[in-house]
């Protein structure tokens, strides 16, 4: 199905009787030439690049519950450009270009929203530091502008400027930042997918690989047994548990990252916000609601819900930016198990074994990088070899040294 | 989370910092032949099950003791809580 104007117009008139399904729900094939583990964000992303753009046919995406029933679904919807690093930065330019032109190329409103995200300063030493990121965004093609008190003031007055311990000095902005209706771009994905042939089969779990003289040749699920040329694993989350069917350990922990939403509330943010002095970033739902997060809860976790004490220092971060959000009232909140990653920073390379191929780590940033992560892990799935973007995110920068590690804090599983 | 500590009886999280998976505790040798290879896993890998989990908790806020907590990984639950003292003298490091 295509969505137009006038198939809008038409069903209009016609009670909305004639809309099909989204996507199909096929029959399982018993050969495939690629295999996409995992129908969230990336995975979807990555079956549909694979048939638009590099042109492969018969590809799965196998899903082991509903698509987007995990962390693309669950995240707070900010997509961005904003890293230091060059390694991180082009790619993530990249995403961004892709986002900018998605909803023409998947047919499907995702609310592409680019509404702006600003990351406020506290100090001198951390304004010194944002310029520095703001000139690697620049040097990478992205866009980056550094407001001063009265610019933030006139768009933010209710932001706590003269709080006594971190008074905002600043912020770094990046205009074309924004948000993105997170259900959708899975939805979106999958309709696209869907269309040109990839077959989306849900409720199907990969129970093992089969191998043969150190190649992957198949998968055995619950659904039976499914040969394959290649598999891809994009199943951030639970990486490390999948990859331990192929006795890989991965460099790799799971943490639950919560997520807030309040109840419905008049347009009053109008961008997205982020504070430096603690962890918290919000930004407005269309239906109002208040969304926002902070830290992961800190602790390995399969669990996808979270404790009060996080609950508690996210609603501290908000009142110390903003002590209006007090007056608000907290309407639901939800957890996501995280790749943490032990130097903040993704995966998208070849495993050791034959035709297997990682998609992981992404940490609490996965979201923004759906469209290049799906792209990037694509050329690698149908080339054999990484696109120069993502050809740094490497499975052995661990072990010969070129961590990817944003803000140099070392071997850590709690970076972003 | 409430950890019941030992010593202490029942502590909020609160109180502790989390270290990670209790396998920190075996520190590889640093002059073994394989020492790269050892403390790279060491350093980076993870088994990161789902399930039972022995990890280390520090409790910063209490009596600074570091603790090996045996933690339910899907559900939270927290079944064993021991001394890491008592652990390092079990293993003979």
């Amino acid at each position: 199905m295509y969505y137009n104007f006038f198939k809008l117009l038409k069903e209009s008139f016609h009670n909305n009787n004639g809309w099909n399904k989204t996507w199909s729900n096929p029959q399982i094939k018993k050969k495939y030439d690629v295999i996409i583990i995992g129908g969230g964000g990336h995975g979807l992303a990555t079956a549909f690049y694979l048939a638009k753009e590099f042109n492969i046919k018969n590809i799965a995406v196998l899903e082991k519950k509903w698509i987007g029933g995990g962390n693309v679904g669950r995240n707070t919807t900010i997509i961005r450009s904003n890293y230091l690093l060059n390694q991180n930065e082009a790619f993530y330019e990249f995403s961004l270009k892709l986002w900018e032109n998605l909803e023409k190329e998947i047919n499907y409103n995702a609310m592409v929203s680019q509404r702006g995200v600003l990351n406020v300063f506290h100090s001198d030493a951390q304004r010194d530091s944002f310029i520095r990121r703001g000139n690697g965004m620049i040097l990478n093609g992205a866009d980056a502008e550094l407001f001063d008190v009265n610019k933030i003031k006139s768009i933010y007055p209710f932001l706590d400027f003269e709080n006594a311990r971190f008074p905002i000095k600043g912020g770094l902005f990046q205009k074309r930042g924004g948000t993105v209706r997170h259900d959708a771009v899975a939805w979106g994905y999958a309709h696209a997918a869907d269309r040109l042939g990839v077959d989306i089969i849900q409720n199907c779990e990969v129970t093992d690989f089969k191998f043969k003289s150190g190649s992957c040749i198949g998968l055995q699920t619950n659904q039976g047994y499914i040969e394959a040329n290649k598999v891809g694993c994009a199943v951030a989350g639970s990486s490390s548990l999948l990859m331990s069917k192929a006795n890989m350990t991965l460099p790799i922990e799971s943490h639950v990252l919560q997520a807030f939403v309040s109840e419905s509330l008049k347009p009053v943010i109008p961008g997205v916000i982020t504070f430096g002095a603690g962890h918290f970033y919000i930004s407005q739902s269309d239906k109002g609601g208040l969304v926002f997060g902070g830290d992961i809860d800190g602790y390995n976790s399969y669990a996808q819900r979270g404790g009060l004490a996080t609950i508690e220092d996210v609603c501290e971060g908000g009142m110390a930016l903003m002590p209006m959000i007090g007056k608000s009232r907290l309407l639901r909140m939800w957890g996501g198990i995280m790749d943490m990653s032990m130097d903040g920073s993704p995966i998208i390379d070849k495993t050791h074994i034959n035709g297997l191929y990682l998609n992981a780590g992404w940490c609490y940033g996965g979201f923004k990088a759906t469209p290049a992560s799906g792209w990037c892990f694509a050329h690698l799935l149908a080339k054999g070899y990484s696109h120069k973007l993502s050809s740094n995110f490497r499975l052995d920068r661990f072990k010969n040294g070129y961590l990817i590690d944003e803000k140099g804090q070392g071997a850590q599983p709690n970076l972003h | 989370m409430i950890i019941e500590h030992p010593l202490l009886g029942p502590r909020d999280i609160h109180e502790f910092v989390y270290v990670g998976d209790a396998s920190l505790l075996n520190r590889p040798k640093w002059d073994s032949e394989d020492a790269e290879q050892k403390f790279y896993e060491y350093m980076y890998l993870r088994k990161n099950s789902a399930g039972i989990h022995q990890e280390l908790w520090f409790h910063q806020q209490g009596d600074r003791s570091w603790l090996v907590v045996s933690r339910n990984t899907l559900t939270h639950e927290i079944v064993k809580v021991d001394m890491v003292s008592n652990i390092v003298k079990e293993m003979n490091l």
